[in-house]
């Protein structure tokens, strides 16, 4: 019984999905070897063999791992899957994209976003925009599952596995990799961070996000996160948005500003510790799952909250 | 370029779903049914690849209960050119989805076939990634822009980072992300044309698909809930609670 655990990393280093997924792999019961595909991925593969419980790390280097490409990238897992019964990955962009295809391939039913391990057979996910919880057990004879990451701790150092060079699996050759377009911040990355700051439909405009939102996100060392609506009214950008069908986050503490609370809004950062709400519509739903609601207009509010953490040292 | 549009029928994005008491599933009775709202994205992407000349025709198909031809007649009346139902009752999970919609396209022969990125009902985000395996297709999933270059195409799509833009070779499967295209409503004289369009009546038998379940549920829950805490007064309440209170600060 051996678990494949597939690495979410940027080549030099593990992400933080990476360690909570291993908290997930963990508790299927079995040994855990992790697979890092990139190229020049030496250090992230190093990185990986230092996560505590890992027994083995397996390293495919390879310019047809370089850009997250669906077709390349299941032909490795698919390639390596008949010497394990499991094979797990982070429901990040790039796991959503390419594990289903792997289950495809495998002929297994994949169990996507899990919440919670019950049993090495049973799982925890959440349906319908995590209104309702249900628990699935797998009748397949090889598991292939992501995980919600926001539900589990992170792993952390403290092993010294093995890195093994594993060869690439023939490139099908179907698609190419053109551009990408990543924002480069110093802001932490929304599924990690520890504080994150949202701006609703409220914000009115782009500008508004600069001037009132990220003043705030940076005294508190926050990351930023929209709603979907301001993200489709253009105010953010997409990898800004939480929510179901964007992110879901899990902060200490989540500041929603301007955001209406849907339920499709709620189910991406219901689980963070302490929600705080302004909002000047007291009747907002946000109201009802936020620990700190203030019901203000919050072109004032939020600078005067900024000025207040300046005066605190923040 | 025959464009196929795999749609699903599920409670309506609107409705609050109630699980039920004996934790077999979801409240479904008298519960406002719709088309999936990416699988929506998705016909209009088709359509305005029709309406841009580089589709020819715009075939929809769902897989699910006899009355998920209501589903297709949407499309229709949004302006696809037929329909293929191919019935199967209770739970299909993707994989059979998939399965299915590999038949169809073996027999249709679509240029490209567009899927929304997950259905809001069992939020799987699966089965066009699986559709693409089984076929040995090119995917883009989570697209936000798509461009025909002759019998390729050219997909930015939504990642975590940021955007990412692939070449896929055709044909294709791409699946819809909600920055795509905002979806038409059909205007009544289409509902009306609509009702004489084609639907082509199939069943899950006809395909020689197993649709066995590979996940058994054994239980529906309710999430655990979140009540609601305070309202403070103003900021300075507000950020004496968070520092003292809450202790995040």
């Amino acid at each position: 019984m051996t678990t494949l655990l597939i690495a979410e990393h940027d080549n030099a280093s593990i992400k933080d999905a990476t360690n909570k997924t291993l908290t997930a792999a963990a508790a299927l019961g079995a040994d855990v070897h992790v697979l890092v595909a990139g190229a020049n991925a030496k250090g992230a593969a190093d990185a990986a063999a230092k996560l505590a419980g890992v027994k083995k790390v397996l390293l495919a280097d390879n310019a047809a791992y370089a850009h997250d490409l669906a077709e390349p990238l299941a032909a490795l897992i698919v390639s390596l899957a008949s010497g394990y019964d499991a094979l797990v990955a982070p429901a990040t962009s790039r796991f959503k994209n390419v594990m289903p295809r792997v289950a495809a391939l495998l002929d297994v039913m994949q169990v996507s976003e899990i919440i919670k391990v019950v049993s090495p057979d049973t799982f925890e996910r959440p349906i319908y925009a995590g209104n309702a919880i249900q628990t699935v057990k797998s009748k397949d004879a090889k598991k292939v599952i992501t995980v919600r990451t926001s539900t589990f701790a992170a792993a952390g150092e403290g092993g010294s596995a093995p890195v093994e060079d594993v060869a690439a699996a023939a490139d099908p050759g179907l698609s190419s990799f053109i551009g990408e377009e990543v924002a480069k911040s110093d802001r932490p990355e929304l599924t990690s961070a520890k504080i994150i700051v949202s701006g609703g439909r409220a914000m009115q405009s782009r500008e508004n996000f600069a001037k009132y939102i990220e003043p705030l996100a940076d005294k508190l060392s926050a990351g930023v996160g929209a709603s979907r609506a301001a993200v489709d009214a253009g105010y953010a950008p997409n990898d800004w948005q939480v929510g179901q069908t964007g992110k879901v986050v899990a902060p200490e503490l989540y500041v929603a500003i301007g955001i209406s609370g849907a339920i499709q809004h709620l189910a991406g950062m219901k689980d963070s510790k302490v929600i705080v709400a302004i909002n000047k519509d007291e009747d907002a739903p946000i109201f009802q799952v936020a620990d700190y609601g203030l019901v203000a207009d919050l072109y004032q509010a939020v600078p005067e909250l900024t000025d207040a953490l300046g005066k605190l040292g923040k | 370029m025959k464009v196929l549009v795999p749609v699903k029928r599920v409670v309506d994005f609107n409705v609050k779903v109630r699980v039920k008491s004996d934790g077999t599933g979801v409240e479904l009775a008298n519960v406002k049914m719709s088309m999936n709202p990416f699988d929506e994205i998705a016909v209009e992407e088709a359509l305005r690849l029709k309406e841009a000349g580089k589709a020819t025709e715009v075939v929809v198909v769902s897989i699910g209960p006899a009355q998920a031809s209501e589903t297709i007649r949407t499309g229709l009346a949004m302006g696809a050119d037929r329909g293929i139902l191919v019935k199967a009752e209770g739970n299909v999970e993707p994989l059979a989805v998939a399965k299915l919609l590999k038949a169809v396209a073996d027999a249709e022969k679509p240029g490209l076939v567009i899927l929304g990125k997950q259905a809001i009902d069992d939020d799987s985000n699966q089965t066009g990634q699986m559709l693409a395996a089984l076929l040995g297709w090119p995917q883009a999933t989570f697209a936000s822009k798509l461009e025909v270059e002759g019998s390729d195409f050219k997909v930015t799509r939504e990642v975590d980072g940021g955007l990412q833009t692939v070449k896929l070779k055709g044909p294709a499967i791409v699946t819809t992300d909600l920055r795509l295209n905002e979806p038409r409503y059909a205007s009544l004289p289409n509902i009306m044309k609509a009702k004489k369009k084609p639907i082509d009546d199939k069943s899950a038998a006809d395909y020689g698909v197993d649709l066995t379940p590979h996940l058994e549920v054994l239980k529906t829950a309710e999430p655990p809930g979140r009540k609601g805490g305070v309202k403070v007064k103003d900021v300075a309440e507000l950020v004496s609670k968070l520092k003292t209170e809450a202790g995040v600060l």
